[in-house]
């Protein structure tokens, strides 16, 4: 098969993008996507053109390297799916697919189809943790947690930090990426200690990174690869309130006494 | 040159508490006067980063990925082992330490695998801390699996992404270092040269992949947590970007490299399907625990599974391992599932390919239960094949999975090079020549977690706070123009043909003959053809785009190049070492039912090769490996 892309090319962060049309060579229907870029790029290498720049490592859905909006959709046509597990199959012979970067002010488009999302980690950096030193834990089991919250956080925990929320969001807001990691820590008891501390560092720092407020469209949960849903950031919104109820102690010093 | 292991004398049990009370200490305020560069963030360079800071020590970490999240680690399904025994089934440290050791087919240090089983617990301990949800029973305590090469049920996870919750765990440590200022971390970095000054280590040349301009960083020690180097098979099951250059180039500063050929060949991924597949994907070992391996009795057998009755298939891991059976060490399934293909029974369109069937699983525990154990694996399965595997068996080959050779370390994981340390999958030293499921993580944790923190004190303690050399020192100077110099000559090729297709033919030539079987005349042909292969990648390559902007045509075609000169080393080690151990198997060396013949009179040691210069033949160093506690039996699962 073959296909026509209409693809996103910058040369880097500062300059301007457009949209160039590049016909792909002969295409296996059990390609991946990427393997199809791959593909393209050997073509345009071998005739003297500038292969496309996409972001990638892992190809098996678990890393959240990969970033394209494909045809307006982050990620590509299937739910529940990375662009890495998206395959040709999905395509028809003289399609025209259009490929894009996934778009949002906080992750700036560093080269066609390459963003920055150093925002995810500067929100993680805020509080995205449980605040404990190697060496200290007491025996695993210990401390029994009820299945029913391990599995719970298991889902939340889920996030591979891709960014397809934001890029879906039509305020780019990081709400979900942002309620995925307070709800992992936040439903088991380890994390109790710093719930609501959490929620308000994290929030801070997403709304300082740039990304807009949630008005629950629920777009995100329809493009997150691993499906995490909306009741997460239901979870955050209640946390950050309880969190400004509770408001703020005075700072102790850690000297006195 | 002599390799001194440096392991502590005493009884094996009581080493590495030994060890520590010796090592030398430095003092808090002290601690804060040394900078450590950590290159990697997977599990060994996060979990060592984070802890180096919080001890005191300035680190800067430097990866090649956007974020320090991503490293291959993430991708590791199945789980990781730990001496609980909270099954009660008769676990213990010294019987991990023994299944390791067997398992690693007597190549690996005593001495380095017991405190490896001995801190096992601590990480399990350390993970559930930091919140890693693992897999739980409803009485709310941890529940286990087992996993290959293990009679005992050890392994804990995380539903099939163990690897992803054990590295976010270790990423959001790091996290909290790097919001508190106590680590600098630099991504989209990619190191491209060591420096060595006075025989020491003391920094690194680094190209930022975004503007393509060079840095130099010094630092007291340098610790490298960068992975495998599977990928110079070019398909594997590694991430397409993992690669070996930072620890090539080290090995090209003096490093020595320890025992290349040892390579894991993972029995279940999804098989080949095409010329213009870019990489393989595993299905985690944990699905032997129900699923079974099976072939058609009859060779060209072309029916579809279904059709082919129950007295018609040849389940042969359980014939051939009854004690073990589908859960037989990785190397012994992934040779077992070869010689069926050979032998004209392997299924699917190619006929490389082997069923891994879950029809009785299902009968017995019910669709949903299969689902709750496995279902993202099926998930995954689905999306690449189009086959539903809870009604056709999956199907499944062997493939390049993980390096159990790395640049050689002592006890202490310090390399050859004074101030250079090595963790995780970089290193040769836990596994030796086999590496158990659910090991990998295990060690990388291990590593950074709990042994880097102590052994790299003892190192520091012998240098002078703040007494680094300044980056204007020559040595930088020089390293700095050789990684100009590397990256200006791959720019100036005009040729032919591209980097992906030299890497191609590169990995299928060591597949070919430096493979899951080797022979003295496969190895020398590889030794002939390898180095024209080079010669001809920098006469014909043709690489786009320049060095002053991100040009990924670029960071591949460095590491492609290194990949020419590995592969001769990994096919020279092959050559050398006349026995079959473990993930190295020579067909010359063999007892009758196809099982390895180790020879542990002339081969009971480490190989580490030493670079002399390009176009010299690299000297082989030998560590003895010495047995004090077990006896190096031959290996057997049956």
């Amino acid at each position: 098969m073959k296909v026509k892309l209409k693809i996103w090319r910058q040369k880097d962060q500062h300059s301007a993008g457009r949209f160039e049309v590049i016909d792909s060579p002969e295409l296996n229907p059990n390609m991946s996507f990427l393997e199809m870029l791959d593909v393209v790029n050997e073509d345009l290498t071998a005739t003297g053109r500038e292969p496309v720049a996409f972001d990638h490592d892992c190809r098996e859905g678990i890393c959240g390297t990969c970033s394209l909006v494909i045809n307006g959709k982050p990620h590509g046509p299937h739910r529940g799916v990375a662009t890495c597990q998206t395959y040709m199959r999905s395509f028809k012979e003289g399609d025209t697919i259009i490929v894009e970067p996934f778009r949002a002010r906080p992750f700036p488009v560093v080269k066609d189809l390459i963003i920055n999302r150093q925002a995810f980690d500067k929100i993680m950096h805020a509080g995205g943790f449980i605040s404990v030193r190697t060496g200290g834990a007491c025996d695993a089991n210990a401390l029994p947690v009820p299945k029913e919250a391990a599995d719970a956080a298991m889902d939340a925990a889920a996030c591979i930090g891709c960014g397809a929320c934001v890029a879906a969001c039509k305020n780019a807001s990081a709400m979900l990426f942002v309620a995925a990691k307070a709800a992992h820590l936040g439903l088991l008891p380890q994390g109790q200690p710093e719930r609501y501390r959490r929620a308000k560092a994290m929030v801070a720092a997403m709304d300082e990174a740039g990304f807009g407020n949630c008005t629950v469209t629920g777009s995100c949960e329809a493009v997150c690869p691993k499906n995490i849903g909306l009741e997460f950031i239901a979870r955050l919104n209640r946390d950050f309130a309880l969190a400004l109820l509770k408001g703020e102690r005075p700072a102790a010093s850690a000297g006195a006494g | 040159m002599k390799l001194e292991s440096n392991i502590p004398a005493g009884p094996l049990a009581q080493k590495w508490e030994k060890r520590k009370f010796d090592y030398k200490l430095v003092n808090p305020a002290n601690k804060r006067k040394y900078e450590v560069i950590v290159v990697g963030a997977g599990l060994a360079g996060a979990s060592a980063a984070a802890t180096l800071a919080e001890l005191g020590y300035r680190v800067k970490n430097f990866v090649y990925h956007d974020s320090p999240r991503r490293a291959h680690s993430i991708a590791a399904q199945g789980g990781i082992n730990a001496a609980k025994n909270y099954q009660n089934d008769g676990d213990s440290v010294h019987r991990l330490f023994y299944d390791t050791i067997k398992g690693g087919d007597f190549r690996a240090r005593e001495a380095n695998v017991h405190r490896l089983a001995e801190v096992s617990v601590n990480i399990i301990d350390q993970c559930v801390a930091q919140g890693v949800p693992f897999a739980r029973e409803y009485g709310g305590l941890l529940d286990n699996r087992s996993f290959g090469g293990a009679q005992v049920s050890r392994t804990f996870y995380a539903r099939g992404q163990t690897g992803q919750q054990l590295l976010l765990g270790a990423y959001s440590a790091l996290c909290r270092q790097i919001g508190l200022g106590a680590v600098q971390s630099h991504t989209r970095s990619e190191m491209l040269d060591l420096v060595v000054v006075d025989g020491q280590a003391k920094g690194i040349i680094v190209r930022d992949l975004i503007t393509g301009a060079i840095s130099r960083h010094a630092a007291d020690a340098v610790v490298l947590a960068t992975g495998g180097y599977g990928n110079v098979y070019n398909l594997s099951t590694y991430a397409r970007h993992s690669n070996a250059t930072a620890i090539w180039r080290a090995y090209k500063r003096g490093a020595c490299f320890a025992n290349p050929c040892f390579t894991q060949i993972h029995p279940t991924c999804i098989p080949v399907s095409g010329d213009y597949q870019s990489k393989l994907t595993l299905m985690s070992e944990s699905l032997r625990n129900d699923g079974r391996i099976w072939v058609p009795k009859k060779a060209g057998d072309k029916r579809p599974p279904a059709e082919i009755p129950e007295a018609e298939r040849d389940y042969y891991l359980e014939r051939l391992y009854p004690s073990f059976g589908n859960l037989a060490p990785r190397d012994i399934s992934s040779r077992a599932a070869k010689r069926v293909c050979d032998e004209g029974r392997g299924v699917g369109e190619s006929g490389l390919g082997v069923y891994l069937d879950f029809a009785e699983a299902i009968r017995r525990l019910g669709e949903d239960k299969i689902r709750e154990r496995y279902g993202n694996l099926f998930d995954i399965y689905h999306e690449i094949t189009n086959e539903n595997a809870y009604r056709v068996p999956m199907r499944i080959y062997p493939a390049i999975h993980y390096m159990m050779g790395g640049l050689w370390v002592d006890y202490n994981l310090m390399s050859n090079l004074p101030g250079l340390f090595v963790l995780g999958e970089a290193n040769f030293s836990d596994h030796g020549a086999n590496r158990l499921g659910a090991s990998a993580l295990m060690q990388g944790l291990a590593d950074g977690y709990f042994i880097i923190p102590y052994t790299l004190g003892n190192y520091l303690a012998t240098q002078k706070p703040d007494q680094r050399p300044s980056t204007d020192h020559p040595a930088f100077k020089e390293a700095e123009e050789n990684v100009r110099g590397i990256i200006k000559r791959l720019l100036s090729r005009k040729g032919k043909r591209s980097t992906a297709d030299f890497h191609k033919q590169l990995g299928r030539l060591l597949w070919e003959h430096c493979g899951m079987a080797r022979t003295e005349a496969s190895l020398n042909k590889a030794l002939q053809a390898i180095p024209v292969l080079r010669e001809e990648f920098w006469q014909n390559l043709n690489l786009p785009g320049e060095a002053e902007s991100l040009n990924q045509s670029l960071e591949r075609a460095g590491r492609v190049a290194d990949y020419m000169e590995l592969a001769e080393l990994l096919c020279r080690d092959a050559l050398e070492r006349r026995e079959s151990c473990g993930g190295h198997f020579r067909e010359e060396y063999q007892y009758e039912d196809g099982e390895a013949r180790r020879d542990d009179e002339n081969f009971a040691h480490v190989a580490a090769w030493e670079y002399q210069g390009p176009d010299k033949a690299p000297v082989r160093h030998i560590e003895p490996l010495v047995y004090e506690e077990t006896k190096m039996s031959t290996r057997s699962y049956k």
